[in-house]
């Protein structure tokens, strides 16, 4: 996936602690290595060539899958598995590979607290602390190094804040109708639910929707928040965030 | 920083300490598209100085005043109730050692979708504004994606070196 992903566990025996994420890590290579559209030979370029079945590729191909096509649906077709005609989870591997591993981190014995941040996108589960909760800062695409909000999980057990933009990696993101970089205004999209799974995948959907259509659908949505940011340095977000920034 | 752009529906929010070292005034404008209100506050709260350690809440008038003192000069102050002409606005501000390190809206109108409307610009960018100079108290950072070269760059890069 050519990314990086950091992991803040909190609580839990050292030993136990290493070992657990020794085997997040070992599951994220494998999904990497399972899911990567950029090498020929895995199971995801051997399917979308047609070399292999959804049945004889993985158990989590199948799960990615279809959890694309219910992004797909939700999203009304403005969240895609599908580039240049080609079959592409990518937009919702990372997610869901992060939300995996935050889980089974959390279910390590004594470990009351999770964070785990895949390039950007984060999972928290617990709190770092007996009266703190994670705060998660959402950096601020038009000033570099500066912050737009800090979201807090008090009262959560747990949240996932993932944002698109165009901050990194420039116009990335493709309109599923053109196929195409999405025209739009923003520049940000940051989408605060209980699951990264989805809340990755509303982000990316909402991004190429644009500003005044991605508010009134993201409003919609049951347990999301969001915030936005416009190429023109305007801020805004749907009525529960207030909520939510800490 | 960049100057708020006069047109934007949350046009200024000043502070300014008083001669007592910590009375605060608020100035709060929220502006939808034409129209310009501005709602003043007296000072509200007057406590002791940032580095006392001290804590106390004396308004000096009307409702909602309260001072509360935190570990080494961090002050939360809230601001009185002030009417504006859409509905009542309380503000609660942060400061450490004098800086403004965070803002929130406690009360804000929300009645009617005009007014979410009005908040979900105005609520935002104030916090915005406040956060734009500090160094927030954070566990991890949301952002656009970043490749393995942009991490090396990034707050969460910093973080993790901190933390390690």
């Amino acid at each position: 996936m050519g990314t990086v992903f950091s992991f803040d566990v909190r609580g839990g025996e050292p030993g136990a602690v290493r070992a657990a994420l020794d085997a997040a890590v070992a599951e994220l290579h494998r999904a990497d290595d399972v899911f990567s559209t950029y090498r020929e030979n895995s199971e995801l370029s051997r399917l979308a060539r047609g070399e292999l079945s959804v049945e004889e590729c993985a158990p989590e191909v199948a799960e990615v899958l279809e959890l694309g096509a219910r992004a797909e649906r939700l999203s009304e077709g403005w969240f895609s598995t599908t580039y240049q005609g080609r079959l592409d989870p990518t937009g919702i591997v990372k997610g869901w590979a992060a939300e995996r591993a935050a889980q089974r981190l959390a279910a390590t014995p004594g470990v009351t607290g999770v964070s785990v941040n895949g390039g950007g996108d984060v999972q928290l589960s617990g709190a770092p602390g007996p009266q703190r909760p994670w705060r998660v800062g959402v950096s601020d695409p038009l000033r570099p190094g500066g912050l737009a909000a800090v979201i807090s999980a008090a009262g959560t057990d747990r949240l996932a804040v993932a944002t698109s933009g165009t901050a990194e990696r420039g116009a990335h993101i493709v309109d599923p109708r053109t196929g195409r970089s999405a025209v739009t205004d923003l520049v940000a999209v940051t989408v605060v639910g209980p699951s990264l799974t989805w809340a990755d995948c509303w982000a990316t959907a909402a991004f190429a929707m644009g500003s005044r259509q991605a508010l009134a659908w993201l409003e919609e949505l049951p347990e999301v928040e969001a915030l936005l940011i416009t190429a023109g340095d305007e801020v805004r977000c749907t009525g529960g965030l207030g909520a939510r920034l800490g | 920083m960049h100057p708020l752009k006069k047109n934007r529906p949350l046009r200024r929010i000043v502070l300014s300490g008083a001669a007592t070292v910590c009375g605060t005034v608020l100035l709060l404008s929220l502006k939808p598209h034409t129209s310009t209100a501005v709602a003043v506050a007296p000072p509200a709260a007057s406590a002791g100085s940032g580095s006392s350690g001290s804590s106390g809440s004396s308004g000096s008038s009307g409702s909602g005043s309260s001072g509360s003192t935190g570990s080494s000069g961090t002050r939360t102050v809230t601001g009185e109730t002030v009417q504006t002409r859409w509905g009542p606005v309380q503000v609660r501000i942060t400061l450490e050692d004098g800086r403004l390190t965070e803002v929130t809206a406690v009360t804000y109108p929300q009645e009617n979708p005009r007014d979410q409307e009005i908040n979900s610009y105005a609520v935002p960018q104030l916090r915005r504004e406040a956060l734009a100079a500090q160094s927030a108290d954070i566990d991890t950072v949301s952002g656009a994606t970043y490749t393995s070269d942009g991490y090396r760059q990034s707050l969460q890069s910093a973080l993790d070196s901190a933390k390690s």
